[in-house]
């Protein structure tokens, strides 16, 4: 069997090869480390029970569905108090209330956000109006 | 398993009970706490409004007055841009022929004529700002506020067109480099591509305080209150005293007033 230009065409199949398998090889070794996000906030080191606004794994889930029914409610209903469903009353307020107690920002929400990918960074973009927490870099 | 009919029908009553009895046992399932609910100290109303009194700003304020434009603009973090085509306000003073245009004459008393009118958005009933909005970012709360909802804004400045009073301003470039007072860490600012203005304090109606600016005037010149309850503070100055409005031949229904 004779391939005619083989000196062209298997050099070129290899660096075909090798430029779609680029993305598997580049990040080989490299898998990103879990976020890690921390507690240790004043706030949350007071707390006798350690509790978010709704239990942890819907928190985990479903903050960004509880941040959008905060905002409406606030903004466009006029409502500015959250009832927990163990009776505990919140502030709906992004900057005033998660960030009370989750006050560091960047060990906290950036840690999930950046390892996510979300678009922007680390800043969904409700920082951009938003006030950040001031921290300790 | 042997079916017959009078089983059949027997077996589908009691489906179709059951399913009557979904809704009862919905609302049994569900705890009695309300999920959100008005903060106990919030002042409410029907419809919010204010009267300027400037006759008694410029007999008693102090020449050059500007504590109310101070006070709404740190409380609200607005930008001081430092150029007027580009300016952001919410609280500002304009001349007699531009707050009142169509009113002037010729003998006008000179403080008329010469001193500055406080002014800022009018909440109208009838806001032509929200009837352009393509998102309704802009929109008429159930007590009387025209607020804006920044999440919404899409920046296309209909608002600013259809606005006959100029009550509205652009961010052309990110605010935030130009705030020059302290910034107050509890309410956000805004961002490059939204407009925004005067909200009449919703919140710091919604934890019971009134309008900052009403709050800062020492002289007493701003009034706030509820045009839809009699016994309020602005009824009973409307009823007292002679008011005007600015531009009411359009139709907007402002819910400021003055006394000149
Ligand atoms: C009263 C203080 C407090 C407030 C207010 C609060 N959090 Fe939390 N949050 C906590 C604590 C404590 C935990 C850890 C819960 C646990 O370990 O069960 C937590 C957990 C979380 C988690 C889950 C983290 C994980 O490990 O998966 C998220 C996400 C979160 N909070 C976001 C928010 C957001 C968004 C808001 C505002 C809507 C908010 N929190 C308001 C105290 C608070
Ligand atoms: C346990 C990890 C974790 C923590 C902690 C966390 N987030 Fe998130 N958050 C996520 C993930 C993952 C997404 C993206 C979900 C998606 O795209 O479906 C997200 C999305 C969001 C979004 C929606 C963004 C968008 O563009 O739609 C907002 C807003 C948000 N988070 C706010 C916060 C705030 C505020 C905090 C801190 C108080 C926080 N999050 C902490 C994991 C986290
Ligand atoms: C264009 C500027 C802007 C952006 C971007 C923005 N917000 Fe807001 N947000 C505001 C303003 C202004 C208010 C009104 C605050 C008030 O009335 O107390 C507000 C109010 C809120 C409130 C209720 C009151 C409070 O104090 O928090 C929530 C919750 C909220 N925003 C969440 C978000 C989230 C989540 C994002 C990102 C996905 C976001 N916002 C992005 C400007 C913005």
């Amino acid at each position: 069997m004779k391939i005619y230009n083989a000196n062209k065409i298997i050099p070129g199949l290899i660096i075909f090869l090798g430029l779609i398998t680029f993305p598997m090889w580049y990040n080989m070794g490299k898998a990103a480390p879990p976020p890690e996000i921390k507690f240790d906030t004043p706030v949350i080191q007071q707390m006798a029970v350690k509790q978010c606004v709704l239990p942890k794994a819907d928190m985990r889930t479903g903050h960004m569905q509880l941040l959008n029914e905060w905002r409406t409610q606030v903004v466009r209903n006029g409502y500015r108090t959250y009832v927990a469903a163990d009776g505990k009353e919140y502030n709906m307020s992004l900057q005033n209330e998660c960030i009370k107690c989750h006050s560091n920002k960047t060990q906290f929400c950036d840690q999930c956000h950046v390892y996510a990918g979300l678009q922007l960074g680390s800043v969904p973009y409700c920082w951009t109006c938003h006030i950040a927490p001031k921290e300790a870099k | 398993m042997d079916t017959n009919r009078r089983s059949f029908l027997k077996l589908g009553g009691l489906c179709a009970l059951g399913l009557g009895a979904l809704p009862v046992v919905d609302a049994l399932g569900k705890s009695d706490l309300p999920q959100v609910m008005n903060n106990p100290q919030a002042l409410v109303g029907k419809r919010w409004a204010m009267v300027v009194d400037m006759k008694k700003c410029w007999e008693k304020g102090k020449p050059g007055c500007k504590d109310c434009i101070l006070a709404c603009h740190v409380t609200h973090n607005v930008p001081d841009i430092g150029s007027i085509k580009e300016e952001v306000k919410w609280l500002w003073t304009e001349p007699f022929e531009n707050a009142f245009p169509g009113q002037e004459s010729q003998f006008l008393p000179t403080e008329v004529m010469e001193k500055p009118f406080m002014v800022l958005c009018n909440h109208c009933a009838q806001a032509p700002c929200v009837r352009v909005c393509p998102t309704q970012a802009t929109f008429k709360r159930a007590d009387g506020i025209t607020m804006m909802d920044f999440h919404r804004c899409i920046g296309c400045r209909y608002c600013m067109a259809g606005c006959p009073y100029g009550a509205r301003s652009f961010n052309w470039k990110d605010p935030r480099n130009f705030i020059k007072t302290e910034l107050n860490m509890t309410f956000p600012t805004r961002e490059r591509g939204v407009v925004e203005k005067c909200n009449f304090c919703d919140e710091r109606l919604g934890v019971g305080k009134i309008p900052a600016c009403v709050e800062a005037c020492k002289d007493g010149c701003l009034h706030f209150g509820d045009l839809q309850d009699p016994n309020s503070e602005v009824r009973k100055i409307l009823a007292s005293h002679f008011t005007i409005r600015r531009k009411p031949e359009l139709g907007t229904d402002p819910s400021v007033y003055y006394i000149i």
